[in-house]
């Protein structure tokens, strides 16, 4: 009597790419493609050191942030900053809603959407930094141009959700307000408004902490606010002095977040 | 009161929902609306204050022929039909009171609504309105705060204090249980006769329809196949309506009531005669 023995049979999980030619075809294309674009890119040891160096000098002056030398630039910026920031969101915002509104296909005929869409989609391809540029080029320095951006930036992201917000309404509480004889506007202020207003007010404290965020980074570029001083402080190598912009920037910002999240955390 | 004259109704999609409908309402009438699912019954009753627009026909509210109007005089038109829905479809984040004054939109300007100040003579309706339909005391509170049974009751007073003429009420119990459907039920017909309205009901319930309204009208693919008393509605008329189906059992229960449903059912029919 023999015991016959188990067939031994190998497993190996399929390939994720079963042809093995294609699948070796693209591992050596990006073996190859690695090895052309780091060789381009021009490793320079010498000048990774002095940069370590520079970067070691910068943190020193960051550990001993000088709040006081130039206190009345970094107090002047701050409230333009904050001044761009209230303005703009608040200009966002009611443009926002009407254009919202048109966004939305349950509420706007067809030209209309279509229009509304398309100034969403403009406003939310081109990032606040090259928003800025054009408007600084357009309008100069200062925070004018720093509101335009900020201003302009709310309408693509506070119009967009709330299209998508009003898309997703109950329509038969639309449709009842309708059967009252109630005009347009009463029945989205009755039927419509009270459905999304919770999540429009969320959103509008959400993108004014959002907009104190990118005050800052406009200010890079020349639209004003408490980013131009942090730019003339970092060219002028006064290191302490951006740091100590940085640190406010970062506490204003965790007070508004901290803020914001409270007040939309009871909007339920 | 109301009369309909070959309703047609034929959507985008192709469906064919209602093949020329010729009916009549009486004032102080309560006519159920009966029929499978995809009859029609919620596309006519919503022809006749034109949330759809009929694809032909014409409709008249006493004097006043609803399909030719354009949309301002649609809206004066809509104030006097006032509707209860399905789901009651309150708005949900509003105030009860809120709720019952959207009644009044029509009624008043934009601002006034905008900024809640009605006449006072509609908040004393409203408060009366509230008052009959048990509810006074949640006035202030937000309609997505109350039970089905609740929010059903200020669907009808948002749709009576509208001081319509006409009532159109769509599947009125569809979500609500067996008692509330009753009370619900009886609510709206004891409200119609006080204020002397026609009334359509689009329901599902034969019982209920049966128990009570005066008439029974009944719909099967965009057409009407029966029109007549609750007590003519036999196995073979509704085997007409619904299609072949075992329908003992059905008749069930009505005996089964008390007598003293009896007897109200008895009076709300005895108010007006079949037409």
């Amino acid at each position: 009597m023999s015991i016959k023995a188990p067939s031994t049979r190998g497993w190996r999980p399929p390939p994720l790419i079963s042809d093995p030619r294609l699948r070796w075809l693209i591992i050596i294309g990006v073996v190859v493609y690695l090895y052309f674009a780091l060789s381009s890119v021009n490793i320079n040891v010498e000048r990774l050191i002095r940069g370590l160096d520079r970067g070691s000098r910068m943190f020193a002056g960051f550990l001993q942030p000088d709040f006081t030398t130039r206190w009345r630039d970094i107090q002047a910026g701050l409230i333009e900053s904050l001044t761009m920031t209230v303005v703009s969101t608040v200009i966002g915002i009611i443009i926002s809603i009407p254009i919202g509104f048109g966004a939305a296909r349950n509420m706007a005929p067809m030209p209309i959407y279509l229009f509304c869409r398309g100034l969403i989609t403009i406003s939310r391809t081109f990032q606040e930094v090259i928003i800025a540029i054009v408007f600084v080029v357009m309008f100069g320095f200062g925070p004018l141009a720093g509101v335009l951006t900020l201003s302009f930036a709310t309408i693509g992201f506070l119009a967009k959700l709330l299209a998508e917000d009003i898309e997703e309404i109950d329509a038969a509480q639309v449709e009842a307000t309708r059967t009252t004889g109630a005009s347009w506007l009463q029945t989205v202020t009755y039927g419509v408004l009270p459905q999304v207003s919770p999540r429009l007010v969320g959103l509008s404290i959400y993108r004014f902490d959002i907009n104190l965020r990118e005050s800052a980074i406009v200010g890079v570029v020349g639209a004003g606010g408490i980013g131009a001083t942090l730019q003339t402080a970092f060219t002028r190598y006064d290191f302490d002095i951006a740091s100590a912009i940085l640190i406010i920037i970062i506490v204003l910002v965790m007070i508004t977040e901290l803020i914001s999240s409270y007040i939309r955390r009871r909007l339920q | 009161m109301l009369r309909l004259e070959q309703i047609v109704k034929k959507y985008p999609t192709g469906d064919h929902a209602l093949r020329g409908v010729d009916l009549e309402v009486p004032e102080h009438q309560v006519m159920a609306l009966i029929g499978p699912s995809g009859a029609g019954k919620s596309t006519l009753i919503r022809c006749i204050n034109r949330l759809v627009e009929p694809t032909s026909g014409r409709i008249w509210l006493k004097d006043l022929e609803m399909v030719s109007l354009n949309a301002r005089e649609l809206r004066r038109a809509r104030r006097r039909i006032g509707m209860i829905f399905q789901e009651y479809a309150l708005v949900e984040r509003l105030t009860v009171m809120e709720n019952v004054l959207s009644g009044r939109l029509g009624y008043v300007g934009f601002w006034q609504s905008w900024f809640r100040r009605f006449p006072q003579t509609d908040i004393d309706h409203a408060f009366m309105l509230l008052d009959r339909v048990g509810l006074a005391e949640f006035a202030d509170k937000r309609a997505d705060a109350l039970s089905g049974g609740q929010r059903q009751r200020v669907g009808i007073a948002r749709a009576l204090i509208q001081q319509p003429d006409l009532l159109l009420v769509d599947e009125p119990t569809a979500s609500l249980d067996p008692k509330t459907s009753r009370q619900i039920m009886r609510l709206i017909t004891e409200l119609a006769r006080e204020r002397n309205l026609a009334v359509i009901i689009n329901i599902h319930d034969v019982p209920l329809a049966q128990m009570f309204a005066q008439r029974i009208v009944g719909l099967r693919q965009g057409t009407l196949v029966y029109d007549g008393t609750p007590e003519g509605l036999t196995a073979d008329r509704l085997t007409d309506i619904y299609g072949e189906e075992n329908w003992e059992g059905q008749f069930k229960a009505e005996e089964d009531l008390s007598t003293e449903e009896q007897a109200q059912i008895a009076d709300a029919r005895r108010f007006d005669p079949v037409v």
